[in-house]
């Protein structure tokens, strides 16, 4: 099964997307010490970080994975990098599995061209490396220039494209404040000439007034370059100025994706909703914001059936007792009962 | 003419520092009036959260406030001596930290907690101290308080957390609450209800509200007047609409137009060049004018101060009249 897709999807050519995510899925193992577990005769405790995601990312798209913490969000990034191996399904980037040991061979090639920027400027940096030494990094370790002074045109070039000095490239990463560590980050991710970037958070850690450079920066990068953003937020606004398409993550799982247009203007599922509602917005002064009831559940003890359901002003006994499965809506995909029974 | 809850007068508070003094907060005034929400915002190291601490009397040493005074109803807070300010804190003055975690005491109930705090300040009994508990966790929203108020903190959400502090902070009825970003370490959703929440419990307790917060939108839901805060001084404050819809300093409008919204879609943010200077590296004049697209002749050499424009003020020359050239040097 898994052959046949991965051998038509190289035969479709160019209209095929760059990244495709098949059922992908994630359990941790929470359970508590072995000997406490026989002792106690406690049962062994699973997490379902992720389950039955699927989506695909086109070249020169930005899509983005919203949700609460907790929702798995930066679990599917993770994933689609391949820090952490899946427990179902997989990412195919370029027809190569993330997964399958048949592609070892093509993944070596295809790990250069994807990077990932983090959450953190102040962890994702070694400290005692120079700024210089941080970027050259990537082009060592691929081999993408041969000479000393070649690396350092190449990094000179690299700080350059992020805004920065190429002098800059002698201090270390505590010499700059949080915006041009951020800098320094993408310019890392940026060494090896990849085509796909996944960002965690990229800039939650920032001030607005940075945000707003490190956010447009990343706009003129994917003009500038081709690149194709996996872009992770819990923020609601950044990921509408960002992105192309959206999806939406619970518990878990995806219970919307669309356009990014589209879901702003007429968001299906009830979760959607209330986040969008939820959100503090500059031009509503003075308006109430709508109170929403209850919070995230923990996902060691999912509810059954749409795990929305203890919060949905909508939820029936079929959405306690069924799992909705994702159905087509608009240009998009809700999985929700409600929606496909056209009840809202 | 109500005399105002709190009264901030020209407070400056300096740190030593091996690399010389560091002033975090360069003469700061502002009133607040009682039921009202003051929201200060600004990013970080602006000093915004300083000025929370210099008003509960918490500065660690060797910082100091080194100029000006705090006034509650009418009277100086800032020279008490410790014992009388501990009197004030929690009674008069509540206090909501940013994580809910470190706020309570991991080893104690938290109905424990709650009964400490309203013995020390009221003299109920025992029994009586154990019902205005349970009457507070329930106006904030604890669902069942009954059965959770024997419960540590670690069994709590973190929505639910921040309400118990929320709890904690009302128990003595205070007359101000300083808020320092309540709602930063919670996901959207529960930001919304604690939002709300703290806004009605402080309109049905009369208390005054000063809320320290990075996030525009938390203000501009909730404040009556804002604070924007840059490098240590205010350089604007005013009704909140009028600072979020019309701001008229140079860095409020940058603030202003780098923010995403929901709302409309644009294709890039207004964006501010540099970062915030340095406390210990403040330039001459207005600490803004290396970042200042509008800035003049005066803005590098004197410092402007905060003038009334109606019901809002500004710290900028665009606003004020500009010294005369003998006062400026070449």
């Amino acid at each position: 099964m898994t052959e046949t897709l991965v051998g038509t999807a190289a035969a479709a050519g160019p209209a095929r997307p760059l990244v495709q995510v098949e059922n992908l899925g994630r359990v941790f193992d929470v359970s508590p010490p072995w000997l406490n577990r026989v002792i106690e005769r406690l049962p062994q405790r699973l997490l379902r970080a992720v389950a039955g995601v699927n989506f695909t990312i086109d070249r020169c798209e930005t899509f983005a994975l919203v949700g609460e913490s907790g929702s798995g969000k930066s679990t599917v990034a993770k994933m689609v990098v391949g820090l952490i191996p899946p427990t179902t399904g997989q990412v195919i980037i370029d027809g190569v599995s993330m997964t399958n040991p048949a592609h070892d061979g093509q993944r070596r090639a295809l790990r250069r061209r994807i990077q990932m920027v983090f959450q953190d400027p102040y962890a994702s940096l070694n400290p005692r490396w120079r700024a210089f030494d941080i970027i050259a990094e990537p082009i060592r370790a691929f081999s993408l220039a041969d000479s000393r002074q070649e690396i350092a045109a190449r990094v000179g070039e690299l700080l350059t494209l992020v805004g920065l000095d190429p002098a800059d490239g002698a201090k270390y990463p505590h010499e700059f404040s949080g915006g041009q560590r951020q800098r320094i980050a993408i310019a890392r991710a940026l060494a090896s000439e990849p085509e796909f970037i996944v960002c965690d958070e990229p800039t939650s850690a920032l001030d607005v007034s940075v945000q707003a450079q490190i956010l447009n920066l990343m706009r003129d990068l994917q003009d500038r370059l081709g690149l194709t953003y996996l872009f992770i937020s819990h923020n609601l606004a950044v990921v509408r100025h960002m992105a192309n398409r959206i999806g939406v993550m619970y518990l878990g799982r995806l219970v919307e994706v669309a356009p990014s247009r589209d879901l702003f203007r007429a968001p299906r599922h009830p979760y959607t909703r209330m986040l969008l509602d939820a959100v503090p917005d500059l031009e509503m002064t003075g308006r109430q914001r709508k109170a929403v009831e209850g919070e995230i559940p923990n996902p060691i003890d999912p509810p059954a059936g749409c795990a929305f359901h203890p919060r949905c002003p909508f939820a029936n006994d079929r959405c306690r007792a069924e799992r909705p499965e994702p159905v087509a809506a608009g240009a998009g995909e809700v999985a929700c009962h409600a929606v496909a029974e056209g009840r809202i | 003419m109500t005399e105002p809850v709190l009264s901030v007068r020209n407070l400056k508070v300096e740190f030593p520092t091996r690399r010389g003094r560091l002033t975090a907060i360069d003469d700061i005034s502002f009133d607040l009036m009682p039921g009202e929400v003051l929201g200060v915002v600004g990013e970080s190291g602006a000093g915004k959260s300083i000025t929370g601490t210099a008003i509960i009397g918490l500065i660690e040493p060797p910082g100091r406030i080194a100029g000006g005074e705090i006034l509650l109803k009418g009277r100086r807070i800032d020279n008490l001596p410790p014992d009388a300010m501990r009197k004030i804190r929690g009674k008069r003055i509540g206090m909501v930290f940013q994580d809910p975690l470190t706020s309570l005491n991991p080893l104690y109930r938290i109905g424990d907690q709650l009964i400490e705090t309203v013995q020390t300040h009221t003299d109920l009994s025992a029994a009586a101290a154990r019902n205005r508990a349970l009457a507070l966790l329930t106006e904030v929203g604890i669902p069942a308080p009954a059965s959770r108020i024997d419960n540590y903190p670690h069994q709590f959400s973190g929505g639910m957390r921040q309400r118990v502090v929320l709890a904690l902070a009302l128990a003595a009825e205070p007359e101000l609450v300083i808020a320092d970003e309540p709602t930063t370490a919670l996901d959207v959703s529960v930001q919304a209800q604690i939002i709300a929440l703290i806004k009605r419990l402080c309109r049905q307790h009369g208390a005054a509200v000063m809320l320290i917060t990075h996030d525009m939108g938390v203000i501009a839901e909730t404040a009556d007047r804002v604070a924007v805060m840059y490098a240590g001084r205010i350089v604007e404050i005013g009704p909140v609409r009028d600072v979020v819809k019309q701001p008229h300093h140079p860095y409020t409008k940058g603030l202003m137009g780098s923010i995403p919204t929901i709302a409309t879609e644009s294709d890039r943010l207004l964006q501010i060049p540099g970062s915030m200077p340095r406390l210990t590296a403040i330039p001459k004049g207005c600490a803004f004018h290396p970042r200042c697209p509008a800035r003049f002749a005066p803005c590098d050499q004197v410092r402007p101060e905060l003038a009334g424009r109606d019901r809002s003020q500004v710290a900028c020359w665009l606003y004020h009249d500009v010294p005369a050239p003998a006062e400026l040097q070449p």
